[in-house]
């Protein structure tokens, strides 16, 4: 190293890295600092010194006409890089951005997969799209490679997979070296945590630049050979600063200090950068979070604990007695109890670990142990609001309003040109058609964009028009939008990718099942494909833990819904169709319990689950054959298992059918009822149940919400099976009189649903029919009440062979069941029901059982 | 399901080389005939080693420095070549922030599920600090004052009034006066007055004695460690002032399907034994299964993490799991063909998981068809819990 130059290599987001730059800043007095970013940034600088802007901020890259590809350059208020920038504004240096242009690094994303946009933004969790959207390399190589460390899980996935098995943690080499298993640990100990002010300023960058010099003559590029150019452009950079500047300081990672240390011949660097594609970038500051900077939050290089290096970076002083009156302070605000005496016997344990452990400070393992130990009750629970709140940390960035542009806004104003819908201040209504591809397109616009929470549109109750392909919205430009999308940017640089992921947020988020089912809903609504992974995993989640089968059985016809009507283009609808085939086993396993011991309000209301539930499953298979013909292999065994769910289903409704009861009538009778509509129940067995549910034991209320439930589905079942009808009939007619006050509301219910041709029939019926009933019974010829003896064969035929033609082949089921149930049903069944006919049917002059129920 | 507690992560080992040493304290004649000796006894020889190869620093009255001590818990070899054998596998950080806290002048509190090991880690942490793991109060519902405080000895008394002779020292005061570790079992079941009587103990290290106007003051190296159970929390809970005065540390349950699956295997084959049960082929595929759903429905979610699941009321412990396996080898050895099979153990597994019979057999069945039956290699033992849940 020569007078005029000065490397500091640091690590990206460490504090002590920070501070050090800071100090050997002030010892050296550079007239100019560079920086390892995009020189497309270098008149970005500018605003680094604006009192408007808050770190974290990020520097943001992205192709012009193609904001999908996007990189980022995050930086903390405790990033050596933001320091260096702060301090070069305030002492007046130049300061400029030394990296390889983006224009190279996102262009050269095409070279690799097809689209830059949808392949690597589908697959990573909720909140990682928009770093990841284009440019992982410019973003995630400086920091794999320099002493971030973040490297080893930034190294795994896409683009350049085939370099991964090669690469090396240079700091995981250091930290071996040194004799610990850990390198994020050895690091800290190494430098965050040393003490400040231990004599030369530039010695801790002189010994690092040692050790990764070591490690370079060992391992050459380290399995980064993409880092080859960037270096070569740094040099070149770093050669025209010196040009121009006595004393040129440089900002890099650890991990490039060697390379840029290096004589060569500047022909050759250039040589290095030849025939670079090239693509037109532009480049602004968009806010950033402490979240996005967290490792969990996807940023390839992150820190796990932004919250506690900005407390290292910032405490003046005693940090971990600082950090823990921090906690102390949370967990009080939460009404846990935790005095004064708590905080002091946390910081001594975690002193004394710190001593246990040899290491030279209490660091944020120590910390969390004692706080977990002291203040916790040993307990995780608080731990991971500590976790949240203060190791990662709710810190919002701020960019001011005269940064350029984000791309999310520019894309939104494309999409407003392309689907011509003008931003106007004034309120006006628009009709969308579904049909039309361009109304379509206009309401999914309109749906992402609210997901974004930019109301541009509401949607009004359409007028009149029941159609579901109709949408009316109230349009309005308020000033505040254009705030609300400059916010939005955070989420992505697209509308659609700023709304998937804010989407997938917003499924994680939420607490309950129904929560969920709306913003998979909305992604239906919005056409948010790349949303719908997460959310149905979020979804089976939340139906796991769900105890409420109530919960349940509302989320699934909505579920079903969507997987019959594929309303997803283009989405896995197998997946979907798997997360609700598992949430109807759960409701199969949870409805009969859930059936016990229900008032008559819980019992209408669960009810109504039951009807939904029956109606979503028998339609769950429907959705089967489409998924089937692209999945290939598989899908006759989830055929299989629609069938047996069917099955399991009708074991449910059976179970309900037959218990005692502890099951309120209602549902017992409604469950009757679906078995016999699928054909499951013969009629002789309906006529038991219903025989039971009517016996003199059962009380006249239970047996009315039985006849309630039963009846349900329509009158026609008593026009037809007069058997029914007859033993409601006779279970009326032996109502007591006081008893038939409580009973009839219930049944005027029941009755007044009725056709009033059904009603009139079966009133007709009740009056004529006993008086037939009457006929001696024992032949085998006896008819049912209404019903001539026996079955005129010759007759039914002709009638039968019309309703054929009328029906078509492909009923001719429905024909055999209806032939079927006369003979079968009616011989056996005729002997034990006809004496009781008997003996009731002369005493109902009909009068008062045919007004009563109206 | 009896309660095994310290079956569950501790390494037992043969103490027999260690005998020798472990009568050097001429303690009572017959020792080495008891049925389970002490741990200072049963592991004398490599306390003496650690002793010797130990330079740290070592508080007031401490046989070993903490990191000798988190040593002796955790295992290693010495640079001598002395084996140390693991008593606790679980994470070091757990060893090492219990072994700090007894190195301040807090207490120590092990909480966790029945059979995490929280006797058996107390034990070891007394014997390697103080040589002595005896001073032991056993908490029930029935402990007195006088178990953690002092009581008399009346026909003295009555003789001589109170005098220091009359009195009968607890064992924690003996630890108070020796500057030793005391161990109370099972802290929750103590009712809260009696509980209480520690706050002073513990904030003011000393015990009043009014009834002869003296106090005995506690020596450095005195501290305590206490066990309670998760589960009972609710028993006699900590007073807040007591809570206070403790460092809380939770024992985990076996942190990989591995070690769970190791742990129950040998334990079973010692309960086998002792039981003198006819050897049958352990069915490891059983005890992996059982563990497996043991661990799916404790920590609700299935192994590869893809399903959560909802956890019933039932501790799931790695003692019942053990209990589980044991019954369901005494199954297939009397009245099976001798192997462990699915049916052996569905019906073990539906009483250790169906605690609450409504809520629990709900969890229970959703997990049989949600994760049960589609998994793999699994349909007997679908088949065989399906037929004894029905």
């Amino acid at each position: 190293m020569t007078d005029d130059l000065l490397l500091l290599g640091v690590r990206h987001h460490g504090p002590g890295s920070a501070r050090a730059v800071r100090a050997a800043l002030d010892a050296y007095r550079p007239q100019a600092v560079l920086i390892e970013g995009p020189p497309e940034a270098d008149a970005l600088t500018a605003l680094a010194a604006d009192p408007a802007m808050r770190p974290p901020v990020a520097l943001l890259a992205h192709v012009v006409d193609d904001p999908a590809r996007a990189a980022f350059w995050p930086f903390a208020e405790f990033s050596p890089e933001w320091v260096a920038m702060r301090w070069a504004a305030k002492a007046g240096a130049e300061v400029r951005f030394i990296d390889l242009p983006a224009a190279h690094s996102l262009a050269r994303e095409d070279a690799g997969p097809p689209a830059g946009d949808g392949a690597p933004d589908a697959a990573p969790a909720p909140g990682e799209g928009p770093v990841r959207d284009g440019g992982p390399d410019p973003d995630r190589a400086p920091d794999s490679g320099d002493a971030g460390p973040g490297a080893a899980p930034g190294e795994g996935p896409d683009p350049a997979a085939e370099a991964v098995s090669v690469r090396i943690d240079p700091l995981a080499v250091l930290a071996r070296t040194a004799g610990y298993d850990d390198p994020e640990r050895w690091w800290e100990d190494a430098v965050e945590h040393r003490a400040e002010g231990d004599g030369d300023a530039l010695a801790p960058f002189q010994a690092v630049a040692e050790a990764m010099a070591a490690i370079r003559e060992t391992y050459g590029d380290g399995g980064y050979p993409q880092d080859l150019p960037r270096e070569a452009h740094m040099r070149l950079r770093i050669r025209e600063a010196r040009k121009a500047y006595e004393r040129t300081a440089v900002v890099c990672g650890a991990w490039h200090v060697p390379a840029l240390a290096t004589r060569t011949a500047a022909a050759a660097d250039r040589r290095l950068l030849k025939g670079l594609p090239k693509a037109k970038v532009e480049t602004t500051w968009v806010p950033w979070t402490h979240r996005r900077l967290a490792r969990a939050g996807g940023y390839g290089a992150g820190i796990t604990s932004p919250g506690w290096y900005r407390h290292l970076f910032t405490a003046p002083d005693r940090p971990v007695a600082r950090w823990m009156t921090k906690v102390a302070g949370l967990l009080r605000d939460e009404d846990l109890p935790v005095s004064s005496a708590h905080v002091i016997e946390a910081v001594r344990l975690a002193d004394a670990l710190a001593v246990m452990r040899g290491r030279p400070l209490a660091g944020l393992g120590e910390t969390t142990d004692a706080i977990r130990a002291v203040m916790c009750d040993g307990s995780d629970v608080p731990l991971t609001l500590i976790q949240d709140r203060l190791v990662v940390g709710d810190v919002l960035g701020e960019v001011p309003p005269d940064a350029p542009a984000v791309p999310l806004a520019r894309d939104l104003a494309r999409e407003q040109r392309r689907l011509r819908l003008k931003p106007e201040a004034l309120e006006r209504e628009l009709e969308l058609d579904l049909r039309k591809d361009t109304d379509a397109d206009r309401s999914r616009l309109l749906h992402r964009l609210r997901l974004l929470r930019i109301d541009w549109g509401q949607p009004v109750a359409g007028r009149g028009g029941k159609g579901t392909f109709r949408e009316t919205w109230r349009l309005r430009w308020e000033p505040e939008a254009a705030i609300r999308v400059a916010e939005a940017g955070i989420w992505g640089t697209t509308v659609e990718a700023a709304a998937t992921a804010r989407a997938e947020d917003a499924a994680v988020d939420s607490a309950v099942l129904a929560e969920v089912t709306a913003v998979a809903e909305q992604c239906l609504l919005a056409g948010l494909s790349g949303a719908l992974p997460t959310v149905m995993r979020v979804l089976a989640d939340r139906a796991a833990l769900d105890a409420d089968v109530a919960h349940l059985a509302a989320a699934l016809p909505a579920l079903v819904r969507a997987v019959r009507y594929g309303d997803v283009r283009g989405t896995d609808s197998a997946a979907l169709a798997r997360v609700a085939e598992g949430l109807a086993q759960r409701i199969c396993v949870g409805f009969p319990p859930a059936c016990v011991g229900l008032d008559a309000d819980a019992a209408a209301a669960m009810r109504k689950h039951l009807d939904e539930v029956h109606r979503a499953i028998a339609l769950l298979p429907a959705a089967r054959p489409e998924p089937a013909g692209t999945r290939g292999p598989g899908s006759p065994e989830s055929a299989a298992s629609v069938t047996e769910l069917r099955e399991r289903w009708a074991g449910v409704l059976r179970n309900l059918a037959e218990r005692d009861g502890s099951v309120p009538g209602l549902l017992r009778g409604a469950a009757a009822r679906l078995l016999l509509d699928e054909g499951r129940l013969g009629a002789g067995e309906a006529a038991r149940l219903m025989g039971l549910a009517l016996s003199p034991g059962t009380a006249p209320g239970e047996a009315a919400a039985w006849i309630e439930g039963f009846l349900a589905g329509g009158g026609m079942l008593l026009v037809h099976d007069e058997r029914l009808l007859a033993l409601v009939d006779g279970w009326l007619t032996g109502v007591s009189g006081e008893a038939f006050t409580d009973v009839l509301p219930l049944l005027r219910r029941t009755f007044a649903d009725f056709e009033p041709g059904v009603r009139r029939t079966v009133g007709e019926l009740v009056r004529r029919g006993p008086a037939r009933g009457t006929r001696p019974a024992g032949t085998a010829e006896a008819g049912l009440p209404g019903f001539g003896p026996g079955l005129d064969a010759a007759r039914a035929q002709a009638a039968a062979h019309t309703v054929r033609l009328l029906l078509g082949t492909t009923t001719t089921t429905d024909l055999a069941t209806a032939t079927d149930r006369t003979p079968a049903d009616g011989t056996p069944g005729a002997t034990p029901t006809e004496p009781g006919t008997t003996d009731v049917a002369p005493g109902t002059p009909g009068g008062t059982d045919d007004d009563g129920p109206r | 399901m009896s309660e095994t507690t310290g079956a569950g992560l501790g390494t037992t080992t043969d103490p027999g080389q260690d005998r020798e040493q472990g009568h050097e304290q001429g303690r009572e004649p017959g020792r080495d005939q008891a049925l389970r000796p002490h741990a200072e006894d049963a592991f004398a020889g490599e306390l003496a080693a650690l002793a010797a190869a130990d330079d740290r620093v070592r508080p007031a009255r401490w046989k070993l420095s903490p990191w000798a001590v988190a040593t002796y818990l955790m295992g290693g070899t010495l640079p001598d070549g002395t084996v140390i054998t693991p008593k606790y596998v679980g994470p070091r950080r757990i060893v090492e922030v219990a072994v700090t806290t007894l190195a301040t002048d807090r207490a120590l509190l092990l909480l966790g599920v029945p059979g995490t090991a929280k006797t058996w880690v107390s034990e070891h942490l007394a014997a390697a600090i103080s040589g002595d793991s005896t001073l032991l109060v056993q908490g029930t519902a029935g402990t007195p004052e006088e178990a953690i405080r002092y009581g008399w000895n009346y026909a003295q008394l009555l003789t001589h009034g109170p005098t220091p002779a009359a009195l009968v020292h607890s064992p924690v005061m003996r630890a108070m006066a020796e500057g030793r570790i005391a161990r109370v079992e099972e802290l929750t079941r103590i009712p809260a007055d009696v509980q209480d009587t520690l706050i002073t103990i513990l904030s003011e290290k000393t015990l009043p004695i009014p009834e002869l106007g003296t106090e005995t003051q506690a020596v450095r190296g005195f501290n305590l460690i206490a066990t309670a159970n998760d589960r009972d929390r609710g028993v006699n809970d900590l007073s807040s002032a007591l809570r206070r005065r403790f460092n809380t540390v939770v024992l985990p349950l076996p942190a990989s399907a591995d070690d769970e699956v190791d742990i129950v295997s040998r334990r079973v084959d010692q309960i086998g034994r002792g039981l003198e049960l006819p050897a049958a082929p352990r069915g490891a595929d059983e005890i992996r299964r059982v563990v497996t759903v043991f661990r799916e429905l404790r920590a609700g979610v299935t192994e590869d993490g893809r399903t959560k699941l909802k956890s019933p009321s039932g501790t799931l412990s790695t003692a019942e799991a053990i209990s589980v396996i044991t019954n369901g080898l005494a199954l297939a050895a009397h009245f099976g063909d001798g192997v462990l099979r699915a049916g052996d153990v569905a019906a073990g597994i539906l009483g250790a998981v169906v605690r609450d019979p409504a809520a629990d057999r709900v969890i229970w069945q959703e997990y049989l068809e949600t994760v049960v039956r589609e998994r793999e290699g699994w349909k007997d033992f679908y088949r065989a819990c399906r037929e004894v849940s029905a």
